[in-house]
C-alpha cells in the first residue's frame, strides 16, 4: 500500500509541476505586459520596458518560472503589482468563504441525494424510481447561473425570507452567516445531486443482490434493518469517492455564484484579477486551485483503500477490481 | 465548474456486480421510449430547426425594436410572443438567434474535442506503454484546471470572441474524449478479431483505423449530446460573466445575465431564457443518456 501511495504522490507532483508551467505559459502568451496595465496606455515604450525589468518580467521564461516555483514552495506566491497585496494573503483571506460554500453545497446535495437513492434502490425500476430519476436529471440540467437568479426571485424577491446578496462573516453569528450562504450553496448543489443519487442507487441495488443480504432477509430481519445495517455501509464507498471529487470541483466552481451573490471568495478573486489583468494573482490562484484539486484527488484515491477493508487487503480482494473500475469511470467524469 | 459531462459520473459498473451471486438478474424487457425521451428528441429537433432556419423565419431582426421595453409575454404578434427585453427587442428572435450561437459553439467545439481526443485516446489505448503514459498525463493535467477557471483565463488573455471560445471549450472537452476513446480502445484491442487481423499480417494503422475505430465511434457519438450540453452550459456561464460571446450577438447566458438585473420588476426576462436553456440542456442530457445506454460497451463488459 505504501509503494502505491508513493507512486501516486510522485505522479501527482509531476501533474502539479506541469499545471503550474502551463499556467505560466498561458500568462506569457497574453498580449501586453503587466507594466502596460499599470502605467496605462499613454506610457512610453521605455517606461514600460523599465517597469517590466523592475518587476522581473523581462527574464527568460524558465528563469521566471523557477523563481516563482521556489518562492511558491516557501508559501510565497508573489505580490500583486496592481493591488500590492501578497497573493497568499489574498487567497487565505477568501478561502474560508469558498470552503464554507463548497462544504455547505456538498452537505445539501448529500442530504437530498441519500434519501432519494435509498428510495430508488428499495423499489428499483418502479414508477417511483423512474420519477426520482427524472427529477434528478432535471436538477442536473439547472446550471448555477440559471438556479441562482431563479432562487433569488423566489426566496429574496417574492418571499423576502433570505438576502439576495452579500456575505456575513461567521464571526458575526452563525444565523446571519447561514442565511447569506444558503441560496448560493443551493444554486451550486443542484447539479451535484444527480451524480450522487445515481452512484449510490446503483451500488445499493448491487449490494442488495448479495448473498449475505438474502441470508439476512431469510433470517427474518426487516427490510429497513437490512437496508441500513447491512447494505448501506458497503454501498457508500463510491459515494464517498465522488463526494471528495465534487468538493474539489466546487472549490473552483463557485465563481458564478460568487459573482451573482457578491461573495468575497476565491472565485471573485479570480474574476476580478482577470478583469484587471493582474497576471501575478491569476497565476497564483489558478495554481492554488489546481494543486488543491490534484491533492484532494490523490487523497480520495488513496483514502478509498483506507476506508474499504476489502480493497486494503490487497489486489486479490474480491471487490478490488470492481472498486477500481468504478473509481476510474467516476474520476473521469467528475473531474472533467 | 465542471462542466464537462457531469452526468457520465452516473456510470457505475457496479450495477452488474451481483450478476453471479444471490438473486438472479434477468435482463429487463426492451422498454418503449419514455415520454421524456420522445420529448427530448422533439425539443432538440425543434431547436435545431429554428436555429438553421432563423434567417428565413418571419421574426424580427435581433436588434430591431418591436414594441415598448419590458413587455411581458403575450399572444398576438409573433415578435412579442415571449415579451420584449430592456430596450424593446423581441425575446423570441433573440432566443432563436442565441440558440444558433449556443448550438454552433457547442457542436463545433465538441467536434474539435472529439477529433483530438479520439486520435490521442486511440493511440494511447492501442500502443499502451510510453505513449499511453504521456497522453494520460496530458489529460490529467488538463483535468486539474477547473474548467471554468481555464476558460476564464483563456478568454481573458485572448479577449472574448467566438474563436477563442471555441478553442477554450474544445480544450476542456478533449480529456473526456481521450479517456473515453482510450478505455474503449483497450476493451476492443483484446478481442479475437483484432488478434486475427494481426495474425493475418495487418499493419497497426490498418488495425486501428479499420478494426478498432469503427467500434469506438458509436460509443463516442453516444456521449456527444452529453458533452454538447455541458459545453452549452459552459458557454452560458461565460456569457453570464460577460466573457462569452461578445454583444451585440445574443446568447442565452448573456440574456439571463441582463435579465437578472431587472429581476424585481420583470422576472420573465430571466424565466424565459432560463426555461429555454434548461429544456435544451435537459433534452440533450436525456438523449445522451438514452444513446449511451445503447452504445457504450464499457458499461456492459
Amino acid at each position: 500500500m505504501w509503494s502505491d501511495i508513493l507512486r501516486r504522490g510522485g505522479y501527482a507532483l509531476l501533474v502539479i509541476l506541469l499545471v503550474t508551467i502551463g499556467v505560466q505559459a498561458l500568462m506569457a502568451l497574453a498580449p501586453g505586459s503587466v507594466a502596460e496595465v499599470i502605467l496605462g496606455e499613454a506610457a512610453t515604450p521605455e517606461a514600460v520596458a523599465a517597469m517590466n525589468a523592475e518587476l522581473g518580467f523581462d527574464r527568460p521564461f524558465f528563469v521566471q518560472y523557477f523563481d516563482w516555483l521556489f518562492s511558491a514552495l516557501q508559501g510565497d506566491l508573489g505580490t500583486s503589482p496592481i493591488t500590492h497585496i501578497p497573493v497568499t494573503e489574498a487567497i487565505m483571506q477568501r478561502l474560508p468563504v469558498t470552503l464554507e460554500l463548497a462544504v455547505l453545497a456538498l452537505s445539501i446535495a448529500l442530504l437530498v441525494a441519500i434519501p432519494l437513492a435509498v428510495l430508488s434502490a428499495t423499489f428499483p425500476n418502479s414508477g417511483l424510481d423512474r420519477g426520482i430519476n427524472a427529477v434528478t436529471s432535471a436538477f442536473l440540467s439547472i446550471p448555477a447561473f440559471v438556479a441562482g437568479p431563479v432562487l433569488v426571485f423566489f426566496f429574496a424577491v417574492t418571499m423576502k425570507t433570505l438576502p439576495a446578496l452579500g456575505w456575513t462573516p461567521i464571526e458575526e453569528g452563525l444565523g446571519p452567516n447561514l442565511r447569506g450562504a444558503i441560496l448560493p450553496a443551493l444554486a451550486v448543489a443542484l447539479t451535484e445531486i444527480a451524480a450522487f443519487h445515481r452512484v449510490l442507487r446503483a451500488d445499493l441495488i448491487g449490494t442488495l443482490r448479495e448473498d449475505y443480504v438474502a441470508a439476512a432477509r431469510a433470517k427474518g430481519m426487516t427490510g429497513t434493518y437490512v437496508l441500513f445495517r447491512h447494505a448501506f455501509r458497503p454501498s457508500s464507498f463510491s459515494l464517498l469517492t465522488i463526494s471528495g471529487l465534487s468538493l474539489a470541483r466546487l472549490i473552483g466552481g463557485t465563481i458564478i455564484v460568487e459573482a451573482l451573490f457578491v461573495l468575497p471568495g476565491i472565485g471573485q478573486l479570480i474574476s476580478s484579477s482577470i478583469i484587471q489583468r493582474d497576471v501575478v494573482t491569476v497565476q497564483g490562484v489558478v495554481a492554488f486551485i489546481a494543486v488543491g484539486f490534484v491533492v484532494i484527488n490523490m487523497l480520495v484515491d488513496v483514502g478509498y483503500g483506507a476506508i474499504d477493508p476489502r480493497v486494503r487487503r490487497g489486489p486479490r480482494a474480491r471487490k478490488a477490481p470492481v472498486a477500481a473500475k468504478a473509481r476510474t469511470t467516476q474520476g473521469k467524469a467528475v473531474s472533467a | 465548474m465542471t462542466v464537462v459531462t457531469r452526468s457520465i459520473s452516473s456510470v457505475s459498473g457496479q450495477a452488474l456486480r451481483g450478476a453471479r451471486t444471490g438473486i438472479p438478474v434477468v435482463a429487463p424487457a426492451k422498454r418503449q421510449w419514455s415520454v421524456l425521451v420522445w420529448f427530448s428528441y422533439f425539443w432538440i429537433g425543434l431547436v435545431v430547426f429554428l436555429a438553421i432556419f432563423a434567417s428565413v423565419l418571419p421574426i424580427a431582426p435581433i436588434d430591431a425594436v418591436v414594441g415598448p421595453p419590458r413587455q411581458p409575454p403575450q399572444l398576438g404578434s409573433l415578435d412579442t410572443l415571449l415579451g420584449t427585453d430592456g430596450t424593446g427587442r423581441s425575446l423570441l428572435s433573440r432566443l432563436i438567434y442565441g440558440g444558433q450561437v449556443s448550438l454552433v459553439v457547442g457542436t463545433v467545439s465538441a467536434a474539435g474535442g472529439v477529433l483530438v481526443g479520439t486520435i490521442l485516446g486511440l493511440l494511447a489505448g492501442y500502443f499502451r506503454g510510453r505513449v499511453d503514459w504521456i497522453v494520460t498525463l496530458a489529460a490529467d493535467v488538463l483535468l486539474s484546471f477547473p474548467a471554468l477557471v481555464l476558460l476564464l483565463a483563456i478568454t481573458s488573455i485572448f479577449s472574448p470572441s467566438v474563436p477563442t471560445l471555441l478553442i477554450g471549450l474544445a480544450l476542456t472537452s478533449t480529456p473526456t474524449f481521450i479517456r473515453l476513446a482510450r478505455a474503449n480502445t483497450m476493451a476492443w484491442s483484446s478481442r479475437e478479431f483484432v488478434r486475427a487481423a494481426r495474425n493475418m499480417g495487418a499493419s497497426d494503422t490498418r488495425i486501428v483505423l479499420r478494426e478498432i475505430l469503427p467500434n469506438v465511434v458509436p460509443t463516442i457519438a453516444a456521449y456527444l449530446p452529453l458533452v454538447v450540453a455541458a459545453l452549452i452550459v459552459a458557454e452560458g456561464s461565460l456569457s453570464f460573466l460577460g466573457l462569452g460571446v461578445p454583444p451585440p450577438t445574443p446568447s442565452w447566458g448573456g440574456m439571463i445575465n441582463a435579465g437578472a438585473a431587472e429581476m424585481r420588476t420583470s422576472p420573465y426576462l430571466v424565466f424565459v431564457p432560463a426555461t429555454v436553456l434548461f429544456l435544451t440542456v435537459f433534452a440533450l442530457n436525456q438523449a445522451g443518456e438514452h444513446l449511451r445506454l445503447r452504445f457504450d460497451r464499457t458499461l456492459r463488459d
